[in-house]
């Protein structure tokens, strides 16, 4: 019986692949996340939102890059998209202005592009 | 015996929900979008089901990062709507059909789909809205009952297309053994081409969306083949969820009947299509 190593997940340059080790890393911050969906838990948050984030037991560079709406860095940290999405909700944010992040574009300027037919694969 | 009559694959993209509960659906940005699904729920209307299987997955509402089931079945009698955060959809609850999951768990369990069953779920717009692009105005109650189907297509690995494609022919196969005389219809949700995060975010793949539109009806092995890299390089991180879509088609015949399909972009960072198929063509003999 041969055995065969699964081959990972794939280097697609531009592309977060949210993996399993991704999934280790951002554990608690993702439940941070996920908790916001209470408006209780928005206004404790908005309250203090480092306390927050060492309640959820966020790393420090994870709680930095919360508390400066670092996106790109959240994503580095771990942070799934949908759930890093639920932060972006809190400040009345989309995900169009999330693109325009990602993309180093205004959301205005993501949006005009998103209407012009996206970002062309190729 | 149960049957399947019908299949619906739709995106599920929040925004198409959100643009239908504020009433925006003929503004500019969206015209085109709902004009499209227009002839998909007018044949609907006509063929209402006795219970639907959604395919779909969640977006950190009823469940999180800390159980990540590959496949998954609801078995409540009852699915609460989430609030996702910026209050809850106002459409119905959702009713289940237990007495249908339990069947399914046993039989896709006995042909080796070893499911997480989930007793309790709130779900959030990956049922929800394509629930809303098939019936637009639910009044009290959605058409019918529903069984969730959750997959994981959030975290790699997510399943591999082939496996998506044979679980959904087990459940085809599973429905077919339901002995209660019952229309059933499965819903595949999810994509089409999209990436929401890093320098690729806001990709379309407008030539992987129409091989993938037409082969969904006609090869759908051809997509089964696919391998998962490839779905994540050309329709995006976020675009590999069109593997749901498999589930839907696998449960169906060899043969359908296409009633309609439209595609549209962008539905906010999304290629959004509808595809509708009639399970009751005529077969090879």
């Amino acid at each position: 019986m041969s055995a065969v190593a699964p081959s990972g997940p794939p280097d697609v340059p531009g592309t977060p692949v949210f993996d399993g080790r991704t999934s280790r890393r951002g554990l608690r911050m993702n439940r941070m996340f996920m908790s916001l969906r209470t408006a209780a838990a928005r206004e404790r948050f908005s309250a203090d939102e480092a306390a927050y984030c060492a309640e959820f037991g966020l790393s420090p560079a994870q709680r930095e890059a919360v508390v400066a709406r670092d996106w790109q860095a959240m994503i580095d940290e771990g942070g799934s998209i949908f759930y890093v999405y639920k932060l972006a909700l809190v400040d009345g944010r989309s995900m169009q202005y999330l693109g325009g992040v990602f993309t180093g574009t205004s959301e205005a300027e993501f949006v005009a592009a998103m209407r012009a037919g996206g970002h062309r694969h190729g | 015996m149960a049957e399947v009559v019908w299949g619906l694959a739709t995106s599920h993209v929040p925004s198409i929900g959100a643009a239908m509960d504020r009433g925006k659906t003929e503004t500019p940005d969206w015209r085109g979008l709902f004009d499209g699904y227009a002839p998909a729920r007018e044949w609907l209307a006509q063929h209402r089901p006795d219970v639907a299987v959604v395919v779909y997955n969640d977006h950190a509402n009823g469940i999180d990062l800390d159980v990540v089931p590959t496949f998954a079945i609801g078995t409540a009698e009852h699915y609460a709507v989430a609030d996702e955060g910026f209050g809850r959809r106002p459409v119905p609850d959702v009713v289940g059909d237990a007495d249908l999951s339990l069947h399914l768990v046993e039989s896709l369990v006995d042909e080796g789909f070893d499911l997480t069953v989930f007793q309790e779920l709130e779900v959030d717009h990956g049922l929800t809205v394509p629930l809303s692009v098939w019936t637009p105005d639910p009044g009290d109650a959605w058409p019918c009952p529903v069984v969730p189907l959750l997959v994981n297509v959030i975290q790699y690995p997510q399943p591999t297309a082939a496996r998506c494609y044979a679980l959904g022919q087990a459940l085809g196969r599973a429905i077919a053994s339901y002995p209660v005389d019952a229309k059933v219809a499965v819903l595949g949700t999810g994509g089409m081409s999209h990436q929401l995060a890093g320098a690729r975010a806001g990709l379309i793949n407008p030539e992987f969306d129409a091989m993938f539109l037409e082969a969904i009806e006609k090869d759908p092995e051809k997509l089964a083949r696919i391998p998962r890299a490839d779905y994540i390089r050309d329709a995006g991180s976020e675009g590999i969820e069109m593997i749901m879509w498999l589930i839907m088609r696998g449960a169906m015949n060899e043969r359908v009947e296409k009633v309609h399909s439209h595609y549209f972009v962008p539905a906010s960072n999304t290629a959004a299509a509808i595809a509708l198929f009639d399970n009751r063509a005529p077969q090879d003999a």
